[in-house]
Order: C-alpha cells, then sequence, then structure tokens
C-alpha cells in the first residue's frame, strides 16, 4: 500500500508541477517530508515583519510568505501543510536558516553580491535607498549640510559604511556615531546626540511616523546610495525551492493582488498605531513590480 | 548544515575600503582592553574605599558605603549604562548636557564610568569579606601599638585582605573584561560589537563569533596566568596555607 500511495503521490505531484522530471531535493523533499513549513519572521521590522499589540507576528514580507506557502501547498499538493513561525534577529537568521530551523526569512533583508555567497535571495519585494532623518529645527537639508556634525547610523550596517565613504570622500569631518539599532540611533537624533541619523529610507518612514512628535522631523531628498533591493532569504544551493519561490512571487507581484498587498502596508493605516507610512509606488518599485528581479545589483532595478 | 565556511573571510578587505575583517576585530579587541583596564583601575580604586568606609567604626560611613552597594551592585549593568549615556545629559542643565553628549569619546568615557562603577560595588563587598575575615587580634594588636585607625588599615588590614581576595580578585577583573561587551550598547565599537558587524555584513556568522571567542579567552587567559604569578609573589609563608 505504501508503494502504492506514494506511486499516485508521486504522479499527482507531476501532474501539478511544471517540470517534475526528477525527485524532489532540498528544502521541497523535506516540507514534504515533515509536511510543514518555517518562516522566520523578525519582532520589529515595520511593516515588512513584526509583532503586533497581541504578538503576533504581521506584517508586508509575512504576507509575501504565505503566498509562496500556497504554491508550496499547490505544488507539493499538500492541503494541510503546517506553517510554523519562528523569531529570527539579525545575528540568528543565517545559523537557523544554514541549520533548516528556517526554511523562508520573511524581513527587511538587503539582497547583496557579500551574502549571497552564502544564502539565496528571491524576486526583491522592496527597494529603498540610504537617506538621514534630522529635527526640522536643525536647518540641514543636504548631506553637504552635515558638514563637521555628530551623524548617527546602525553599527553593521550597510548604511553606516556609505556614510563612511561619503565622509571620505566629500571631505566633511563628520564625527560618526554607531547605534546598537534603528531606534537607538533615532534616539541620538531625539537627545540631540546626534544631528542625523542615517538609514534605510523606509525605515526612517516608521521611526519618524511612531515617534512622539512626526512633525518635528525631515527625512533628507539626498540618498547616500541607489535603492537597495530587500528580498525573502532561503537557502542557497536549493534550485528545485529557489524556482518556486521565484514563480510564486513573480507571479504574485505581477497580478493585481501585489499592488494591492502593497497599498495596504504603505498607503493605509497599519498596526500597532494606526499610522500611514505614505509610501508612493513608483520608480524603481513600480518597476521590480513590473519586471520581478532577484538580483542583488542596485543598477538591474 | 547548508553553512559556507569561509576561513579566508578574515583577510578580506571590510567595507571600510582600507582594513581587513581580522583588523576591525583587532582594533575591537584594543576597546575591549582598554576599557576593561580603565574601569579595574577605577573598581579597585573606589571599591578600596567603599570596601574600608563598609568595616570602618565610624556608623554614618557605614551606612554610606552600605547604600552604595546596594544601589551599583542591584541595578543590572545593561540599565546602568543607558542610564549613565541618554538619561544623566538630560537631567544636567542643557549646555552641560550637550557638552556631554557631543565628547568626541562620549561612549568610551561612559562604558568605563558605568562599568567601572558596577564594578566597584561587587569589589567593596570582597575587600569587606576579605576584612572581616582577619582575625580581630590583628586589629586589637594594632591598637596595642597605638596606630591610628587609617594606618592599621594602611600597614595590618589592608595588605592582608588584599592577599586574601586575591583569588576572587581575578574573577572580578575576568568579569570586567567579559562586561565591556555591554558597552556595545551605547555604540563602543568593542570585540563584540565587531564581531557582530561583521557577520551583518559578510554573514559569515560562525567565523565571526569563533574568533571573538578566541580572542576572549586568550585575553582571559594572559590575565590568569598574570594573577597566578601576583599570587605567588605575594604570598606570606605561614598565614595562608599553601599546598
Amino acid at each position: 500500500m505504501g508503494l502504492r500511495s506514494l506511486a499516485v503521490g508521486t504522479f499527482a505531484l507531476c501532474l501539478a508541477a511544471t517540470a517534475c522530471a526528477e525527485p524532489l531535493t532540498g528544502t521541497l523533499k523535506k516540507i514534504k517530508e515533515t509536511n510543514s513549513i518555517t518562516l522566520g519572521y523578525r519582532e520589529s521590522s515595520i511593516p515588512f515583519s513584526y509583532l503586533d499589540d497581541q504578538q503576533r507576528p504581521i506584517g508586508y514580507a509575512l504576507e509575501i510568505c504565505y503566498q509562496i506557502v500556497d504554491q508550496v501547498k499547490k505544488e507539493l499538493t499538500l492541503p494541510n501543510l503546517e506553517v510554523r513561525l519562528n523569531p529570527v534577529t539579525s545575528a540568528t537568521r543565517i545559523p537557523l536558516m544554514a541549520n533548516g530551523t528556517i526554511d523562508l526569512e520573511c524581513g527587511s533583508t538587503t539582497n547583496n553580491e557579500e551574502r549571497r555567497r552564502q544564502v539565496d535571495f528571491t524576486n526583491a519585494h522592496f527597494l529603498t535607498a540610504s537617506k538621514f532623518v534630522a529635527k526640522k529645527a536643525a536647518g540641514v537639508a543636504t548631506i553637504d549640510a552635515l558638514k563637521g556634525k555628530s551623524v548617527a547610523s546602525t553599527s553593521g550596517t550597510t548604511n553606516i559604511k556609505q556614510l563612511n565613504e561619503f565622509n571620505a570622500s566629500r571631505k566633511l569631518g563628520i564625527t560618526i556615531l554607531p547605534a546598537k539599532d534603528h531606534a537607538e540611533g533615532f534616539l541620538m537624533v531625539e537627545t540631540d546626540r546626534a544631528t542625523a541619523f542615517v538609514m534605510d529610507d523606509i525605515l526612517l518612514a516608521g521611526l519618524v511616523a511612531n515617534s512622539k512628535n512626526p512633525n518635528e522631523y525631515i527625512i533628507s531628498q539626498d540618498a547616500f546610495s541607489l535603492a537597495e533591493p530587500y528580498a525573502i532569504m532561503l537557502r542557497r544551493d536549493d534550485p528545485q525551492f529557489k524556482q518556486l519561490v521565484d514563480r510564486a512571487t513573480a507571479a504574485f507581484f505581477k497580478s493585481p493582488q501585489g499592488p494591492k498587498l502593497f497599498r495596504k502596508w504603505f498607503q493605509s493605516p497599519i498596526p500597532p498605531r494606526g499610522v500611514v507610512l505614505n509610501v508612493a509606488l513608483d520608480g524603481v518599485l513600480k518597476r521590480a513590480f513590473e519586471n520581478p528581479s532577484d538580483s542583488s545589483d542596485p543598477k538591474a532595478y | 548544515m547548508n553553512y559556507h565556511w569561509n576561513w579566508h573571510i578574515f583577510w578580506d578587505v571590510s567595507p571600510d575600503g582600507a582594513n581587513s575583517y581580522l583588523d576591525l576585530l583587532l582594533q575591537g579587541l584594543l576597546w575591549t582592553v582598554a576599557t576593561a583596564l580603565c574601569a579595574w583601575l577605577l573598581a579597585l580604586v573606589l571599591g578600596t574605599c567603599v570596601g574600608v568606609a563598609r568595616t570602618a567604626r565610624v556608623a554614618p560611613a557605614r551606612r554610606l558605603a552600605k547604600w552604595y552597594v546596594e544601589v551599583f551592585r542591584n541595578v543590572p549593568l545593561l540599565v546602568q549604562l543607558f542610564l549613565w549615556y541618554f538619561v544623566l545629559p538630560e537631567l544636567l542643565p542643557p549646555a552641560v548636557g550637550l557638552w556631554l553628549k557631543q565628547l568626541h569619546y562620549s561612549s568610551f568615557l561612559t562604558a568605563v564610568v558605568g562599568l567601572g562603577l558596577f564594578m566597584s560595588a561587587r569589589v567593596a563587598e570582597q575587600l569587606r569579606a576579605g576584612i572581616e575575615s582577619i582575625p580581630p587580634g590583628q586589629r586589637a594588636a594594632a591598637t596595642a601599638l597605638g596606630l591610628a585607625g587609617s594606618q592599621t588599615y594602611r600597614h595590618v588590614l589592608l595588605p592582608l585582605a588584599f592577599r586574601i581576595i586575591l583569588p576572587p580578585l581575578t574573577s572580578e577583573f575576568l568579569n570586567t573584561i567579559k562586561n565591556t561587551s555591554t558597552a556595545l550598547t551605547i555604540g563602543l565599537l568593542e570585540l563584540t560589537a565587531q564581531a557582530r558587524s561583521m557577520q551583518e555584513f559578510t554573514f559569515q556568522v560562525f567565523e565571526a563569533f569563533t574568533a571573538a571567542t578566541v580572542l576572549y579567552l586568550a585575553v582571559n587567559l594572559c590575565v590568569v596566568s598574570a594573577m597566578h604569578y601576583v599570587e605567588a609573589r605575594l604570598v606570606i609563608p605561614g598565614f595562608i596555607v599553601r599546598k
């Protein structure tokens, strides 16, 4: 009976999947065997992946992951696939992905060349450039106006690296203050310890929207970089799973549901405090939705 | 495990364009050592004063010292660092607060002060235990010889007490070194902070934290052997029985 049901199952699978010459490998094999998939989520990456006021993980990236899960259910004919959620931090996401605890990381992880030596990324779900936030009262509008000031950025990010490069190449003489995390970097501006805080513009928008007095702050027009892609992370050297995930996300972004989901998280009030981030779906973002890409090169978007 | 080991990563150029990742880790180690040494010096000086006050014959001094110890050892170190770094400047007059915030080495100085005060409470308690473990006859004999209170401490009690508490003091020194890692929360780029930023850039988590572990272990083993040497040199034959 076991052999027969296996044969029937494989046959059904081949009908469902577009290309099914080879048997299941890697993550898909694991999902099939355990009838479960584990999504990694971040606890404070608003609006991508975070905990709401009831401590439930929600967010834009998490909803995209649920779309991928639906595709997995369909292609592997696992209608009762169990979806587990596992919290990750910037330090635990790699070990947990490498040892198989999580299968997808649904957050705001930048897809870049160095990281691709360790993991793989699917199609970008967001693009963001490095900008700075300052108090309006400080009267700094451009990067050059930061000359000689103290500027914070989160340690270990590409943002602080870009700030370093600008500081050196334009001889700005900025004192760079590394902050432990985004909340602390913003706190440095709030308490006047730093004139400005350099970070991905979307994260700055979230910090400002959630601050005590959002009107007190201004986000720069000047950017330190081209917009870089955020993407869902998966294990490297797992072509079968990667193809499925790419296919699922590309179809989703091009369908009407893609822009609809974007509007839900970036143009409508979001939990927990009902703030609106007011991000327009234009420029590089629009192109990324029309022509989904998993490239790590910002110029490709 | 689907992990791509790459031990050569330490020699790769880091995002600052000039230094390799190994250089960054070693720079972090220097900050760790500098912070630990300064904080330990502060802890020893303050801890000695408070420890002496804890055993003094003057009641108000004893009470004050007790309060000092309870405040600094009962508030978590992380909270203390946050209070010093974020709250203190807001309580000062705005001009002084701003000056403090914009000091060039403000995270280093805050870490030294915060860690030094935290550890000083622990040093003080050990010194008190050391002084109290000395037979009362010693103090009585010193008084009989005509020594004043300060002379009793200077020539009789402290030299003995410090010898007694040398082994736990070694542990406290090691704790000081390890506790410097909390300073990453106030922006000090010490060893743990550098390891974290290295893993963030490269995603080579295990290599980064292995290197940090090895460096901490190496520094601490150096301290342990140095303290063993000090212990052996300072031992008073016949006073503390050694096997």
